[in-house]
């Protein structure tokens, strides 16, 4: 009975300990984001406006595109178009190339980790650094971020010191976080002094006057794109809001939502390139465009990101970022990944108790659980449902829809419940069983005893 | 006038204690309905013999071919009656949610959906209970289920900035001698989830025993919920490691209170 995903989370819980600390961790992030948000009485009213200003854009989004293109450009940027992950890297390391680019430093992008940049511009003989600092330190790992806005929110400190110490050469055992991360702050200064070019994501982009926000705590992005003359931003087309008049409904949210901080550290704005530099924007569609087509899935496109769906996932907190394998994990992760691939992708959906609490908690009112039971259906009209799962709702079905049939399986089961040897009812084969016990059967089901009860009806 | 009563399948099969007090509650309460306005008759409560199952458990898998069957027959079933009630929000939330796209005949869709209603939610909204008399004596940690609070906002969820309620607390906390107790997660998901439970087994039952440890650290010696298909889950995992807590319905806990016999 098991699929990729349920696969690899039962490997995530079997570490227990483990599991729970991840679980307590991610749950103090929510609810750090309950106490942000009951601090704004108007946030029912954020949510709502956020979301019609999102569904506005994304109803207008060639036209809005354009003249997001046209200011960007009047203000001296250079936009690109990307159809896809590979054309984004292309025209990245195009770009590089041209200017001679040896040395790269990068904030938090998780279009750029959804493109695989790193590694392709590792292939062509380009370092590129992480600068953020969770990022950094999965890169060191050399391994895919587990969180899209907390990368190394699966590493203990004592891993990360550790690390530090093969890595970066601190002492051996130190496991002080201000130690740690003062040490990587001295080593990552290094990086950013020897950049050539800086690459950021995207937070926002505005329309209406083709300028852009990248959100840090770390002042990462500003370091990285203001010392090196260069700068390359990677946006998503979902990026796009259509006015920096509506820029504070968004900053509002996002940090309270995503960290439980009222605010990021930084909210830096970019308005073309500083005197001297070259700023490029590429625009990436990768896949987001087909979302835009589809009435069920098109209110994915709302996201921005905060990551709030996968703190709250019971499931995300107790089998780890990494047990989706894909860059976007959690709630929005389990849409938009089986939107690309769903063959690749076809147990995610079914990661999830559908329990609601990732659309009651998203800032953007994105209906997640329904979108994800859309999923499922999607995934078994294209036979894409293992067989023998596919086969058991068969046989429920054939079952249910007899009430003749219902009745005499339902006695069977009880009376087989009931006599046979807890050997034969606890097998392999009986998922429910492996940890908790099955219903102890009643001598007789309602409606027996209603039939009796109710001899005249 | 008449009730109807939804015996979701697998409270028909194991929990036929939670069928009969479901019945007995709406026996007690019904006289709160007008009576027929032609012949002066009583509201008459009735259990459609023709009903199996919602359909969920094919729906939630994502199957809507063998789901929409069931649903269908359900839907004949509950035809002839004024209210459908039943004491399971999930059952309840696939009716009145996701039955669109399952049921043909849109008009009988939408009077089925108008018509049905979570037993708690039946007794606090249409026949206007606001509190419960009698006594039970007992620490009760109360397990509001996803699709109570999510889906038929039965209660308001810990995610929302919206004035808190719950319809099932407000039926059990003017009862003697029960008291409330706490959770530090007030309402995350038990890991139940259909067939998610066997999906994915291995998050579920780390859910459920989250679940159980939370009740417990706040002291409950029951652990109610208006739904029993968690309560079968987390029960399962109490009764496998023999913790010294128990499950019941709220239905139960309140004919109890009540000194309704449950005479099954």
């Amino acid at each position: 009975m098991s699929s990729a995903h349920a696969a690899a989370a039962a490997e995530f819980v079997a570490n227990d300990e483990r599991a729970h600390w991840h679980d307590q961790a991610l749950w103090f992030v929510r609810s750090k984001r309950d106490k942000q948000a009951h601090s704004l009485p108007e946030w029912e009213r954020l949510r709502e406006l956020a979301s019609a200003i999102k569904l506005h854009t994304m109803s207008h989004l060639p036209a809005l595109l354009e003249q997001f293109e046209a200011n960007a450009t009047r203000l001296g940027a250079k936009v690109h178009w990307a159809r896809d992950a590979a054309e984004h890297n292309a025209i990245v390391h195009g770009i590089l190339a041209e200017h001679d680019v040896r040395r790269v430093c990068k904030s938090k992008s998780m279009l750029t980790e959804e493109c695989h940049l790193n590694p392709y511009l590792e292939r062509h003989g380009i370092e590129v650094t992480d600068t953020d600092l969770g990022e950094w330190i999965v890169q060191l790992r050399e391994e895919p971020p587990s969180h899209i806005v907390l990368p190394a929110i699966h590493i203990k400190k004592e891993e990360v010191g550790e690390l530090f110490h093969r890595k970066l050469g601190t002492d051996a055992g130190a496991t002080d976080p201000k130690y740690l991360t003062e040490s990587a702050r001295q080593k990552l200064r290094e990086k950013f002094l020897a950049a050539d070019a800086g690459i950021t994501g995207v937070n926002f982009g505005m329309a209406d006057t083709g300028g852009f926000v990248v959100c840090t705590n770390e002042g990462n992005a500003d370091l990285g794109a203001s010392l090196p003359r260069l700068h390359i931003a990677s946006m998503g087309i979902e990026k796009l809001i259509p006015r920096a008049a509506d820029l504070g409904v968004f900053l509002r949210l996002l940090a309270r939502s995503a960290t439980g901080q009222p605010i990021t550290t930084y909210s830096s704005h970019f308005h073309g390139p500083p005197p001297g530099g070259e700023l490029h924007i590429v625009l990436v569609d990768n896949g987001r465009s087909r979302l835009l087509g589809s009435e069920e899935f098109r209110r994915s496109l709302n996201c921005i990101r905060c990551g709030a769906c996968m703190n709250t996932c019971p499931v995300y907190r107790r089998s780890g970022g990494h047990s989706y394998a894909v860059t976007v994990p959690g709630p929005i992760g389990s849409i938009i990944n089986p939107a690309r691939d769903p063959a690749e992708h076809n147990s995610l959906p079914y990661a999830c108790s559908l329990c609601g609490s990732c659309s009651d908690v998203c800032p953007v009112k994105i209906d997640l659980h329904s979108q994800l039971l859309v999923w499922r259906r999607e995934i078994v009209a294209r036979g894409l449902l293992g067989r023998g799962k596919r086969l058991l709702m068969k046989l429920t079905g054939a079952v249910l829809r007899r009430p003749w049939l219902y009745r005499t399986g339902g006695r069977l089961a009880r009376f087989g419940l009931k006599y046979s040897p807890r050997w034969l009812v606890y097998t392999r084969l009986n998922p429910w069983g492996k940890q908790r016990e099955l219903p102890e059967p009643p001598k007789q089901s309602f409606r027996a005893w209603y039939a009796k009860h109710h001899k005249r009806d | 006038m008449r009730i109807g009563l939804f015996i979701p399948c697998y409270i028909d099969q194991f929990y036929p204690r939670v069928g009969v007090a479901t019945l007995r509650l709406l026996e007690r309460f019904a006289d709160r309905l007008p009576r027929d306005a032609g012949n002066g008759a009583a509201p008459q409560i009735v259990f459609p013999r023709q009903q199996t199952c919602c359909g969920q458990p094919m729906a939630n898998a994502g199957c809507v071919a063998d789901a929409a069957p069931v649903a269908e027959l359900f839907t004949a079933a509950f035809a002839d009656c004024d209210y459908v009630v039943g004491p399971s929000g999930s059952c309840v939330a696939m009716i009145r949610k996701h039955y669109h796209g399952l049921v043909r005949d849109e008009a009988a869709l939408a009077a089925l959906q108008n018509k049905t209603y979570e037993l708690c939610e039946f007794l606090v909204d249409v026949l206007g209970i606001e509190s419960i008399d009698g006594k039970f004596p007992g620490r009760v940690g109360l397990h509001q289920s996803c699709h109570g609070v999510r889906e038929l906002g039965l209660a308001q969820g810990s995610e929302r900035v919206l004035p808190d309620f719950s319809k099932v607390r407000t039926l059990l906390q003017g009862i003697e001698g029960l008291e409330l107790t706490g959770l530090d997660r007030p309402d995350e998901c038990c890991g139940f989830g259909g067939t998610f439970a066997v999906f994915e087994e291995a998050v579920s039952c780390m859910m459920g025993r989250d679940r159980v440890a939370d009740h417990e650290r706040h002291g409950a010696e029951v652990l109610a919920s208006a739904d029993m298909s968690c309560l079968m889950h987390l029960g399962g995992l109490i009764r496998r490691e023999e913790k010294p807590i128990r499950t019941m319905h709220v239905a139960e806990i309140m004919c109890e209170a009540l000194r309704i016999p449950i005479d099954v």
